[in-house]
């Protein structure tokens, strides 16, 4: 009678903390459980499976563990039940190598053929065009470059939902992660390197994004947003960056590649051509120091 | 200039400015100069000379081992305070009590000294404590490269520590990513510290590794076939296998970084032709392996601790001698899955994603074997067992954790996040310390001839069990609600700071429960009259290190024992209740000290000091002088041996048959 009573409160304890911290959560965005587009989508719906595989077998092996620790404790001991040189059994043995197997057998599949469809390189399938943009990290900020629409922004990326979004991401400075867990997963932005990712939104509204990869001591402070919007929208934004800031030259792009944190959203109205080019090229060539704010002059940089 | 050459990069402004690195960096002196006084005052310096400092006895090194990585586990629990306290005030307009410079410091040395200078000194500590006694043995193979082993280590504690008073941590996490841990983007001192405490700290480890292996295959006794070993040694020749093949490849690689650093060479730089990509790739081709190098002696002593405390053979010791190959094997097929968000492509991704996911059926099949073990066992829940109830529920959970990051669009999802943080915390804590701690306390008494108070020791885990759930539960909700690792600050409105400030509590209540545990220690040595072990069987084992008296003597064992079967002990009680005195004792051989590993040591931190500062002419100097007192030692006339007579032994033997009968 006094067990079950410890028993119930502990279970009152756990329900309590739960109803707790669903209500607390419930005031705030899960970014990962609460998806705003096509891939972060199809990874919740991978990370639910995951889970609910794995309860099938976690929750046995917690209550055998219960059971087993319960009943053969020392104080409950019953000589009958005592078996001290009982050490092997092919057929158990075999149900726990086996068991497993056939668990991990599913999600090997799983894995190769999710490690395919939502390959960070793969482009999205989609009626509409798809959108590129360029990101560059920097010292400690987020720059994005419209090739075709000729604007660029920092810390501040505009898409229209539902059209595909393709990131070509490189970095001007150490390694970086591109992350905006409500669109989907993360890729490193690297220098010298160019790596994608494929996004889309499916709903309208502002998503957090971050560098997931330490990256100096401005690192905190590289939080950035993506708005998604209605085309109008985004053309209405495009055209607004284009009278709202100044050009993006070597000589801006310099000015803004020093290190600077916690920088707020900016716009240059154009873009020199080639510059993303440049600043992924100039590392893989001898003779520039690694960093552009201390080694190209703005001449030599025009002239590329 | 004559300045510049004599100390290198080092001038007054290398001592700390800022309140807390100059209140760490003073607390430090006084600790050490209080030490010496004390140690001065007592007049104990000559005999913590011969007894300790120059000692080749592997269970005194083994007490130093785990006295060195009690000290860093102190330290980085203070790291871990200030992280907690951090992140649980630094949000919005509020800045938190660290700047973000000494943050990053400060999580760089947690993980550093957590992983190099606590868990692997536990580990080589209790292996030390015990595996020769397993094995039926009177010492390690070698005994002069074991103590230099455990010097090697102890100069690269101190040199980390010294970062704290002279100079700069690194501040580019603990496993210090190029091009940020380049000396273009880290200038300071703070990387060279971090390369030089590891390069030292691990050629140490790879000689206990080489050491352990042929312990383990030429010093079993008779008899003791390698089916017949007890589970310990097994998963210690595994890790030790993974030692042997992953710490080279640390060596070489921080090589290249200090290269890169100093003499300007390109091997991850990110431009002329560097590449940080490889970098990445050979840390965790050591990395990897490294995180089974420490969990599995943590499994054997499980496998040790739940036979003994269910009164029941191990189940399944095939199996489980099957699972620890299997682990060792798969564990260099995995590295990189710590990188999947590289651009690797698909196949690759894939590639490694299933050999982790493989790594979870021989780790589930341990799991099930220790069950069975204590199905239709006579169970003793002490608090070993306590640990490791709370290693089976908690491991569990951070290994479903483990096989979702294996799936690579999941971890998309969580790489680098808290989400990631709390599952390799979730593995370590409760897979390796709190199997470390069982084993501390199981094998206490044999050690040092009395048991620890089990209450205290069972508040203690409950602390640390009930701690951990509430300082990292929250943290894997707040890696799905978008949190990074290593922030220093964020935004409010997140909803963020409540479940920061929940972890925080769990911090502070496995602080508690650490305190505890130096409580128990200090109260167990106090009441150490009503715990004593007069049997050297306090908990009715089954290996042969519980056959001899505790405190085991110099030698081991007077006679060394001969078995047919597993559970040798075990098997010795049932069949010969008393053992029969053996006719006539021998004289025995044991390891001589020496002051060469010591010596050698005191001056590979000298030479990374001089390293570290670019101070050549002391790297030089450190480096010669390594070399001459290898040689001197290796060229001596001296065997290195001494003789304990018979006789003296016989005395030693019949004190502990008087003891034994009378505690009976």
């Amino acid at each position: 009678m006094d067990r079950k009573y410890k028993f119930g409160v502990i279970g009152l304890l756990v329900a309590a903390v739960i109803v707790a911290l669903a209500v607390y959560l419930s005031h705030y965005t899960v970014d990962v459980l609460q998806p705003a587009g096509q891939i972060g989508y199809k990874e919740r719906q991978l990370l639910v499976f995951g889970v609910l595989l794995s309860v099938i077998v976690v929750v046995p092996t917690f209550a055998l563990t219960i059971f087993i620790a319960w009943k053969y404790r020392e104080g409950n001991h019953r000589p009958k039940k005592y078996n001290p040189d009982w050490d092997q059994s092919w057929l158990f043995e075999s149900i726990w190598w086996g068991i497993p197997i056939v668990i991990i057998g599913v999600l090997t599949v799983v894995v190769w053929r999710s490690s395919h469809t939502l390959d960070p390189y793969r482009s999205l399938v989609s009626t509409k065009k798809p959108l590129t943009i360029q990101v560059v990290s920097l010292d400690w900020k987020w720059l994005f470059i419209y090739p075709e629409q000729h604007v660029a922004s920092v810390n501040l990326a505009e898409i229209p939902v539902g059209t595909p979004v393709d990131f070509e991401i490189t970095s001007d400075t150490v390694m970086n992660s591109f992350w905006v867990p409500q669109l989907g997963g993360q890729i490193y932005s690297m220098p010298g390197m160019v790596t994608q990712l494929h996004l889309a939104a499916d709903k309208a509204g502002r998503y957090n994004g971050s560098s997931a990869n330490i990256s100096g001591s401005g690192f905190a402070g590289m939080a950035f947003q993506v708005a998604a919007g209605s085309s109008d929208d985004f053309n209405g934004w495009i055209a607004r960056a284009r009278h709202a800031g100044q050009p993006l030259n070597m000589a801006s792009y310099n000015q803004l590649a020093k290190p600077s944190k916690y920088v707020r959203p900016e716009y240059y109205s154009s873009v020199q051509s080639n510059l993303y080019n440049y600043i992924t090229v100039k590392y893989m060539t001898p003779l520039t120091a690694p960093r552009s704010t201390t080694a190209v002059p703005t001449a030599k940089g025009s002239q590329i | 200039m004559i300045v510049a050459s004599l100390l290198g990069k080092l001038t007054l402004h290398s001592f700390p400015h800022d309140r807390i690195t100059q209140g760490a960096a003073v607390s430090i002196v006084l600790v050490s100069i209080l030490a010496v006084a004390l140690i001065t005052f007592l007049g104990k310096w000559r005999w913590l000379w011969r007894e300790w400092l120059t000692t080749t006895n592997h269970k005194r090194i083994g007490v130093m081992y785990v006295l060195v990585a009690v000290l860093m586990l102190l330290r980085g629990g203070s790291d871990a305070i200030m992280m907690r306290a951090q992140q649980a005030t630094s949000v919005g307009a509020h800045q938190g009590p660290l700047p973000p410079d000494m943050f990053q410091q400060v999580f760089s040395a947690h993980g550093t000294i957590m992983i190099f200078f606590v868990a692997m000194g536990l580990m080589f500590g209790l292996i030390n404590l015990v595996m020769p006694q397993q094995l039926g043995s009177r010492d390690v193979a070698f005994p002069f490269m074991n103590a230099l082993s455990f010097w090697l280590f102890t100069a690269g504690m101190l040199l980390i520590n010294m970062s704290l008073v002279v100079g700069e941590f690194s501040a580019a996490g603990w496993l210090a990513y190029p091009p940020l841990s380049e000396l273009h983007f880290s200038p300071g001192v703070g990387v060279d510290y971090w390369i030089w405490s590891l390069e030292i700290a691990g050629v140490g480890s790879l000689m206990s590794g080489i050491n352990f292996i042929v312990t383990i295959l030429k010093n079993r006794c008779k008899g003791m076939t390698m089916m017949k070993m007890p589970l310990f040694p097994w998963s210690v020749f595994g890790s030790m296998v993974l030692v042997a093949f992953a710490f080279p490849i640390l060596t070489v690689t921080l090589t290249l970084l200090y290269l890169d650093r100093t003499l300007g060479m390109h091997f991850f730089t990110a431009g002329n032709g560097g590449n940080a990509m490889m970098y990445v790739n050979l840390i965790w081709a050591w990395g990897h392996p490294e995180v089974y190098i420490l969990v599995l002696p943590a499994f054997g002593i499980y496998s040790e601790i739940v036979a003994t405390f269910s009164r029941k053979r191990l189940f399944g010791y095939r199996s489980m001698v099957a699972a620890i190959w299997a682990i060792v094997f798969l564990s260099f097929l995995v590295w990189l899955h710590h990188f999947f968000t590289m651009g690797a492509g698909a196949d690759v991704n894939a590639f490694f994603g299933m050999m982790t996911m493989f790594i979870a059926i021989p780790t589930g099949v341990k799991i099930f074997n220790w069950l069975f073990t204590m199905y239709r066992g006579r169970i003793r829940f002490t608090s070993p067992m306590l640990w490791f109830m709370g290693f089976i529920f908690l491991f569990t959970m951070g290994g479903v954790a483990g096989v979702l990051m294996a799936v690579p669009p999941i971890d998309f999802q969580v790489h680098n996040s808290l989400f990631l943080v709390a599952h390799f915390h979730t593995m370590i804590i409760s897979g390796v310390v709190f199997g470390f701690f069982a084993g501390l306390t199981y094998w206490f008494p044999k050690v040092f001839g009395f048991r620890l108070n089990e209450r205290l020791g069972k508040y203690a885990a409950w602390c640390w069990i009930i701690g951990f759930v509430l300082a990292f539960g929250p943290l894997y909700i707040l890696g799905l609600m978008g949190a990074t690792r290593r922030l220093d600050h964020y935004s409010a409105g997140l909803g963020w700071q409540g479940l920061f400030i929940v972890a925080g509590i769990g911090v502070a209540i496995i602080m508690t429960g650490v305190g505890l545990q130096l409580l128990q220690l200090a109260y167990s040595i106090w009441k150490r009259d009503e715990n004593r072990d007069y049997t050297g069987d306090p908990w009715d084992g089954r290996t042969l290190e519980w056959s001899t008296a505790s405190p085991t003597p110099e030698y081991n064992f007077a006679v060394l024992p001969e078995v047919t079967s597993r559970d040798a002990f075990w098997e010795m009680k049932r069949h010969k209740p008393d053992a029969e005195q053996p006719a006539r004792y021998r004289d025995i051989r044991v390891p001589k000290n020496t002051p060469a590993p010591i010596i050698i040591g005191g001056l590979s931190l000298l030479a990374g000091f001089g390293f570290v500062w670019h101070i050549w002419w002391l790297a030089a100097a450190g480096a010669f002088g390594i070399l001459v007192t290898v040689l001197t030692h290796t060229l001596s006339d001296d065997d290195g041996e001494r003789v304990i007579p018979a006789a003296k032994v016989a005395a030693l033997e019949a004190e502990f048959a008087r003891r034994k009968e009378e505690a009976a």
